[in-house]
């Protein structure tokens, strides 16, 4: 043996102090989590009635009153990205995983990268500059404009893994039968791939569900229920911002209570997104 | 060790009808030659077996004859496939339309996952435009079902997902569904390699029928196997730059009993391989 028994103890206890530092570390790291969410419950669960949920925001020293509106605006303003974002990034992946060979799938898939690091409120600025200011009007699409270039990259990639993970045999499958290339693709790889695709959509989703800063100069918010994506539109994570904000008691618990709906949302879908991705991997 | 010969087929078609015909085929995966200048006849109703040992080409060889080898990056063809006195590289053939034609079953069963086994079998018709009318679908499915010797086996549970079938019977699966457009020539890549005995048993039992009604061309590296289903045999070898080609092609009882040349009776006598 190698090792000198005189050493022994000293390593033996240079290793305990490592594993204890990484302990400490993971557990500052989950406790810190685990005391957000629970301040972010207790705080918020006294606002949380039906009322919250369903009704428009009122005055400063009207009692009741909610985040109904900015509720609806979420919905429709995420769905509309989705909508956009979704077509794009499937078959952006569809061409970097099948046809995209050499400079040109390098290059887009650079570009994916760095798109997904460019901070959430210069691709608002890009919104309003494009979507806003030419109509000298903000607008809820003007916001759903911002959140699927905010999605498009988690898409394009999600989408390139799924389509890619499609074993060659299946796609082989497809063209030996004699399918065009459009109806083996169609019929049996985008199928194939679907689960995952659908997983990665609800990550996209929980991502910007919560984003805030692009929201500031396109959707504005809206003290009505405004169901019309020309028309500003009032958004829940926009709503606890301008609570928080405020000097009142009352915003401020509302504001509590806003951010504990989101992170439920967001939690939501993160359970959703593993679900499908577990009866994926249950199904190969 | 005895000589790997047990049934060898010398029961050759009459008719004698060339059904499709390579003429000096060679193949690249980018710059790599595969295999060199291939000349070989498949006789209509017959069934060919392609052996030799892994790597010598075979599967690559096969994968020209429907043209799916150029689908791989960087992968190139030469030389001529003739299908009926056509040659199916010519600049204005379809490859999409040459598929339907010359069908192909894989190494590893490969039903499509998100579908059923009676969708699976009825994709081929749908998808290639055959036909829509669901009828039709239920009774072409049923044909090929039963050619594939699987329709008692499913006919209960069609719209079962085709991946709850059992390895063998997803194999016999795939064989329907690449019948089910109704090709004239039927490629094989060593369709029972990843299956149990019984499973190949049941494969190697319906091939017998496929002839009746179709050129069947099967890749296979076990001797029994070429000898027991084939009424041809070709025998490939690579050289020592693992460039593969025909060593020896023959009727299959002839290649097993009187090899004329010497690396072939080594091959199946079990020398090497």
């Amino acid at each position: 043996m190698i090792a000198d028994s005189r050493l022994a103890p000293r390593r033996r206890l240079g290793g305990t102090a490592g594993i204890l530092l990484t302990g400490f570390c993971s557990a500052l790291a989950a406790g810190l989590l685990i005391v957000i969410l629970g301040y972010v419950a207790i705080q918020g669960w006294g606002a949380i009635n039906p009322a919250f949920v369903t009704q428009l925001p009122h005055p400063v020293g009207v009692p009741d009153g909610g985040v109904g509106n900015g509720i609806v605006g979420t919905i429709i303003i995420v769905a509309i990205a989705a909508v956009i974002a979704v077509p794009i990034g499937v078959l952006t992946g569809l061409y970097l995983a099948v046809y995209g060979r050499g400079l040109s799938a390098e290059l887009i898939r650079f570009l994916a990268e760095v798109l997904s690091g460019v901070p959430s409120i210069a691709i608002g600025l890009f919104a309003y500059t494009i979507c806003v200011k030419p109509f000298a009007h903000f607008s809820a699409f003007s916001a759903s404009f911002a959140f699927a270039v905010l999605m498009l990259p988690l898409m394009i990639r999600t989408s390139e893994e799924a389509i890619r993970g499609v074993p060659t045999s299946i796609r082989e499958g497809a063209l030996a039968l004699g399918l065009p290339d459009y109806g083996g693709v169609v019929h049996v790889v985008l199928p194939a791939a679907r689960p995952l695709i659908v997983t990665g959509l609800l990550l996209a989703i929980a991502r910007v569900t919560g984003e805030t800063a692009p929201l500031l100069f396109t959707a504005f918010g809206s003290q009505f229920w405004e169901l019309n994506p020309a028309n500003p539109m009032a958004v829940l994570a926009l709503q606890i911002f301008t609570y928080a904000i405020s000097p009142y008691d009352d915003w401020h618990r509302q504001a509590w209570g806003g951010a504990l709906l989101l992170i439920l949302a967001v939690l939501v879908l993160n359970v959703g997104a593993r679900l499908a991705l577990g009866r994926h991997g249950k199904k190969s | 060790m005895q000589p790997a010969v047990v049934a060898a087929k010398d029961t050759v078609p009459d008719l004698v009808e060339i059904a499709l015909s390579a003429q000096a085929v060679s193949a690249w995966y980018g710059s790599k030659l595969a295999i060199r200048d291939i000349n070989l006849d498949f006789i209509r109703n017959s069934i060919t077996a392609l052996m030799g040992p892994s790597g010598c080409g075979k599967t690559t060889f096969l994968r020209c004859l429907n043209r799916i080898h150029e689908s791989a990056l960087d992968a190139r063809t030469a030389g001529k496939v003739l299908l009926a006195g056509t040659n199916i590289y010519d600049a204005d053939v379809n490859p999409v339309v040459t598929r339907r034609r010359i069908g192909m079953v894989f190494q590893r069963p490969n039903p499509f996952p998100t579908m059923s086994i009676l969708e699976n079998v009825t994709s081929g018709p749908r998808y290639t435009g055959m036909t829509n009318e669901p009828r039709e679908l239920a009774d072409l499915a049923e044909e090929a079902l039963r050619r594939a010797a699987l329709f008692d086996e499913v006919k209960d549970k069609l719209r079962d997902p085709a991946l709850s079938l059992s390895g063998g019977q997803q194999q016999r699966l795939c064989i329907a569904r690449a019948l089910a457009v109704k090709p004239e020539v039927l490629l094989m890549d060593e369709p029972t390699s990843a299956l149990d005995p019984l499973s190949t048993l049941k494969i190697e039992e319906l091939m017998e029928h496929l002839a009746a009604d179709f050129t069947v061309v099967i890749v296979t590296h076990n001797l029994q196997q070429a000898a027991r289903v084939s009424h041809f045999t070709a025998f490939m070898l690579g050289d020592a730059d693992r460039v593969g080609s025909v060593v020896e092609f023959a009727p299959t009882g002839e290649i097993f009993t009187h090899p004329k040349d010497s690396r072939t009776e080594d091959y199946i006598t079990g020398r090497f391989g």
